[in-house]
């Protein structure tokens, strides 16, 4: 059976969960002025990140990439970039990609413009506009293979391995089965579990997605190394055996369980936009929160499912997040800041499957335009984007 | 019996040879309900208390079989254990990331 959505389609083809402008600082010393142009105009957020500036250029290339890749994102129907003059980033080529997918952009520079008072008040007329033309634009169906899934789990406790990231897992496997695009990260939890992922790859753990696998995880070991850490030491920790963890496979299964059963098509780059990839593909991120959520907004997601535990409340500017709490004290306690309770698994109430299906249910209204509980609180202002290199 | 069980424990995958308890009261002698992912159950007596969150097996498992989670490896035994036994690091190992294989 097929299933639709209502999308904003955008010049590109490609169709948006949510309909906003974009006001998107080319480096960290434009923020305070796309802050006060995101506060006076309505339909707008801002990509406040704190990158762009005094880094080698290898990450300065990602931080333009990663926001042309923001900018291209189906939820977004317009962009402004707000640019200082002087950063490290490639404002022009900012600018040039994300126009080149068909949507109105914008931009000011305060330098030029005469500094700080001159870029808002230009910035607000900017920005005025582009909300005024993406409130014009009206939702039509689409079918649910346009639709790009990122998961993520946070704030875990013994539960989210059990129920919550269960749930996750059925749902990708179902949405890979209809033609959607499901993209994973987290690379640090695959330490101890590669060996599975690496099974699961295209072509086999020998072939060159399952290399790839092995050699995201031993990048990010050695970077831990370079500053003389271990990633491996002491795994799983004590407090984990306490909670009833007896191998780091185990640890590793617990969070892996979430991408579903489906093969890996393959491993993207950080900034990387999913252009036509279809099936369950591996971002290469970190596992915290801001530096997560704007890898997976990157991708062109229109939403993300995010399981946790403890009761993680945060989102995204421009990527609604489907809390999915696998701990049933928590659900009742955080109740304002979960979607979906699936600590009925645990207390017996409910099976994986039965939740698996409201979690369904629900990403098609979150599709259509329902408001994920952090939208309804505005809790998306944290984010940044991970870089590799020194800040110098 | 109305409402769900006193001892639940979950089976996430058919594979599994383990399961995780989410009760505080499963001791010696105690009952389980042990629930699949479609919510099938099967009744298990347990032969040892089991704290919240931690294994149990829920069929018996020779010294050296593999200890299935998940579908999947997670260790394997390093004695038999019997089916309703507590499984941990008491009586399984990791196979892998412990510096020594």
């Amino acid at each position: 059976m097929g299933y639709s959505f209502m999308g904003y389609k955008r010049p590109d083809g490609r169709y948006g969960s949510r309909n906003l402008v974009a006001v998107i600082p080319s480096v960290i010393c434009a923020n305070d002025v796309g802050q006060a142009i995101c506060r006076q105009v309505q339909g707008t957020v801002g990509f406040f990140h704190h990158q762009g500036c005094c880094q080698l250029p290898l990450d300065l290339r990602r931080v333009t990439d990663t926001l042309i890749s923001l900018g291209k994102g189906p939820n977004v129907a317009a962009v402004l970039v707000v640019s200082l003059g002087c950063e490290g980033t490639d404002t022009d080529r900012l600018v040039r990609e994300i126009e080149a997918t068909g949507k109105p952009v914008k931009k000011i520079a305060i330098q030029e413009l005469g500094g700080t008072s001159c870029a808002i008040k230009a910035g607000i007329d900017a920005a005025q506009e582009l909300a005024m033309y993406a409130s014009g634009l009206q939702r039509e169906p689409a079918d649910i293979s346009n639709v790009v899934m990122s998961i993520k789990c946070g704030a875990s406790d013994t539960t989210s391995g059990m129920a919550s990231n269960c749930v996750i897992g059925y749902v990708a496997d179902k949405m890979v089965d209809l033609g959607a695009t499901v993209v994973f990260g987290e690379t640090t939890e695959f330490l101890g579990g590669e060996h599975i992922l690496a099974n699961r790859a295209v072509g086999g753990p020998d072939g060159p997605v399952g290399c790839k696998i092995y050699d995201i995880v031993k990048k990010m070991e050695d970077r831990a190394k370079s500053i003389g850490e271990d990633m491996r030491g002491g795994q799983p920790t004590p407090g984990n055996i306490a909670g009833g963890l007896s191998s780091i496979e185990e640890k590793s299964l617990g969070a892996i369980v979430k991408s579903g059963h489906r093969p890996i098509q393959g491993v993207l780059e950080y900034p990387q936009f999913v252009e036509n990839e279809k099936g369950l593909w591996i971002k290469d991120t970190p596992g915290r929160e801001p530096e997560i959520l704007t890898g997976m907004a990157a991708t062109g997601a229109q939403f993300m499912l995010f399981s946790t535990g403890r009761g993680a409340p945060q989102g995204f500017p421009s990527m609604p997040v489907i809390k999915i709490c696998g701990n049933p004290n928590t659900y009742e306690h955080l109740k304002h800041d979960m979607d979906l309770n699936a600590g009925r698994i645990i207390t017996g109430e409910a099976s994986i499957e039965e939740v698996g299906e409201e979690a369904f249910r629900k990403l098609l209204a979150v599709l259509n335009g329902e408001m994920t509980r952090n939208e309804s609180l505005s809790y998306f202002g944290s984010m940044d984007i991970f870089c590799l290199g020194p800040v110098i | 019996m109305a409402g769900p069980a006193l001892n639940i424990a979950l089976k996430v995958d058919e594979k599994d040879n383990v399961s995780t308890i989410f009760s505080n009261n499963s001791t010696a002698g105690s009952e389980v309900t042990v629930r699949d992912k479609k919510g099938h159950t099967q009744v298990i007596t347990l032969l040892s208390s089991v704290p919240y969150g931690h294994k149990i097996a829920i069929r018996d498992i020779k010294k050296g079989e593999h200890i299935i989670k998940y579908g999947e490896s997670i260790g394997a035994a390093t004695v038999d254990i019997p089916c309703g036994e507590y499984v941990h690091v008491h009586n399984m190992e990791a196979l892998r990331g412990r510096g020594d294989l």
